[in-house]
């Protein structure tokens, strides 16, 4: 396999007595879908969470896209090129759909110490801005407020402003959740489109989009790994089975 | 409507001079050095979510600049100026960098704390008249000159300076550093993960905002040629920030409104009954709460109104 894009090394977090991320090792490949599942609680958030840097982790290393990331901040890490979505979804409700994608191109496009200069009117941030939501079909909604979305282009929301940030690598926390039937297999279809020239982790409930996106599954049981492999493997692994996919077919 | 309102106090002075009440435009010009006061602390608290219960110490530091440095014999705004900008930036740098790693009510209450010691500074300063604060007995010259010999000159150079950083701050929070600011408003976290480094651009709208109140300090320790640690009183602080919460925070002009408002209405009440501040504290308390939007709020919901008929 090519250098793994992020590379976790006995990743430990406890909350008071319980170990919500137990000795995790993992790799995630430069490209493709790298599935995370697992029950509710058993510690994919907070994963995500100390990947991304918004938890600092008790033990363990975090290396990404060739840099021990462990103690650099959200902002640096975000810089690196790591980019995220909320399983509850985080954006700016009082500016525009655009806007909320423009300040995500504005991140990597030059200096925000700039004190004059109408941001909002800058072609070169809201080109990439409209671009990105034009591919996750939001392209009609630029100019409302973001807060006054439906939950579903929220979510699609979500993924366009990660997309705007031109990352290595995506970071997706239940893309998924809360949507109809219709607006899952959308964002599947989106996802399906994206990960041709994007890595991603996908932390996801929805077992038929995993299975259609993932290239590679890893198995969270009480912090811990269960199983990890090709979705093919994971769907047959008995431990897993017993443990997880059992109860929901 | 910051046109029409700048129109306004632009023709204070004659209108004032006119009706043969010279002692108007006094008050209007301090009403514009607590606006410009007021507009500083609007981007914190308006812009920024953060409510900063120290700013009066910018103000008394500007002030105390004039004082200080005219103890000395420098009264030329060519060094007084830079000194007073450079004290504040350094100030609001160093308790920034410390009241900003905190939140909600830890700023508030800290930002206090560096209000207080600035506060007690001032009064400690025996050379400089301790408690008793000290006169200013030249205000301050340009390059030799002396502008601000008369009371309308200095008003019209109060104004002016009150508009400019006006137009600056409009500026300001519509640039990428203002839109940033802003969003770290709504979703820090959200703004960090996109890559920002939230604190930085918070220590930098910290230290423009204090640099603006300073140079309210050197403006009213001109108008009042005075000064005393009184103006660095927490309740000076607490004024300032019912003035922006009274005009409507997070438009730059309603904090200008604001501030006018404020001082009109406390002279208007103290000339009415000496028992004002009975009637004064709780009318501000029903603006604060029922009008969300504050003054401008109220302005633009009757415009509404009046509008459709
Ligand atoms: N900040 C926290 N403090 C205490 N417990 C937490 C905290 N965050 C998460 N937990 C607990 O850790 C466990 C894993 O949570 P989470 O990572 O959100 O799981 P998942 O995303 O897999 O549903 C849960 O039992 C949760 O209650
Ligand atoms: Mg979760």
């Amino acid at each position: 396999m090519a250098e793994p894009i992020l590379r976790l090394e006995g990743l430990c977090k406890s909350y008071g007595g319980l170990d919500v991320t137990d000795h995790v090792d993992l790799e995630v490949a430069p490209s493709g879908v790298h599935a995370v599942i697992g029950p509710n609680g058993a510690g994919k958030t907070t994963l995500i969470n100390q990947i991304c840097g918004l938890v600092a982790p008790d033990a363990g290393r975090i290396v990404f896209a060739g840099h021990d990331v462990t103690h650099r901040p959200v902002h640096a890490r975000a810089r690196l090129g790591l980019a995220r979505s909320f399983q509850i979804t985080s954006i700016l409700p009082a500016f525009s759909t655009l806007e909320n994608v423009a300040l995500a191109v504005q991140a990597h496009a030059g200096s925000s110490f700039r004190l004059f200069g109408r941001a909002d009117r800058e072609e070169v941030l809201n080109g990439p801005a409209y671009a990105a939501l034009v591919e996750v079909g939001l392209g009609e909604r630029a100019h409302v407020p973001a807060g006054s979305l439906s939950h579903g282009e929220k979510r699609a929301l979500e993924i366009a402003i990660a997309l705007a940030m031109d990352p290595k690598l995506l970071l997706l926390d239940e893309p998924m959740a809360g949507t109809g039937r219709e607006e899952t297999e959308r964002l599947v279809h989106l996802l399906q489109g994206l990960k041709t020239r994007l890595p991603m982790v996908l932390v996801e409930h929805d077992m038929t989009a995993v299975f259609e996106l993932a290239d590679h599954v890893s198995v969270l049981i009480y912090g811990r790994i269960l199983a990890s492999g090709p979705p093919e493997a994971i769907r047959a692994d008995r431990q897993v089975i017993a443990a997880y996919l059992g109860e929901g077919e | 409507m910051p046109l029409l309102l700048f129109i306004a106090l632009a023709v204070v002075p004659p209108l004032a001079s006119m009706a043969g009440q010279a002692h108007v435009t006094g008050l209007f010009a301090r009403g514009m050095i607590f606006a410009l006061a007021a507009l500083g602390l609007d981007l914190l608290v308006g812009y920024g979510a953060l409510v900063s219960f120290g700013h009066a110490a910018f103000v008394g530091l500007g002030a105390y600049t004039v004082a200080i440095l005219g103890a000395h014999g420098i009264h030329d705004a060519a060094v007084v100026v830079p000194v007073a900008v450079v004290a504040a930036a350094a100030f609001a740098a160093a308790t920034g960098a410390i009241s900003l790693r905190t939140r909600g009510v830890y700023f508030i209450m800290i930002t206090l704390a560096f209000g207080q010691m600035a506060f007690f500074t001032a009064s400690s300063l025996a050379p400089y008249g301790g408690d008793d604060g000290l006169t200013v007995s030249t205000r301050t010259t340009l390059f030799g000159y002396a502008p601000l010999g008369r009371d309308v000159a200095l008003y019209y150079v109060i104004f002016a300076v009150l508009a400019c950083a006006y137009g600056l701050m409009r500026f300001l929070v519509a640039s990428r550093f203002g839109r940033v600011f802003r969003a770290a408003k709504e979703n820090p976290v959200r703004v960090a993960a996109l890559g920002f480094d939230v604190y930085r651009f918070q220590l930098a709208a910290y230290m423009v905002s204090g640099v603006v109140g300073a140079l309210a300090g050197v403006l009213l320790a001109n108008a009042t040629e005075f000064v005393s640690p009184a103006y660095m009183s927490w309740r000076r602080s607490g004024e300032l920030i019912i003035m922006v919460l009274l005009g409507g925070m997070g438009s730059l002009h309603g904090a200008i409104i604001g501030a006018l408002a404020f001082l009109l209405l406390e002279e208007w009440l103290a000339g009415v009954t000496e028992h004002w501040k009975i009637i004064f504290g709780p009318l501000l308390v029903v603006v604060v709460l029922f009008a969300r939007g504050g003054l401008v709020g109220i302005g633009a919901a009757l415009a509404r109104r009046w509008w459709r008929g």
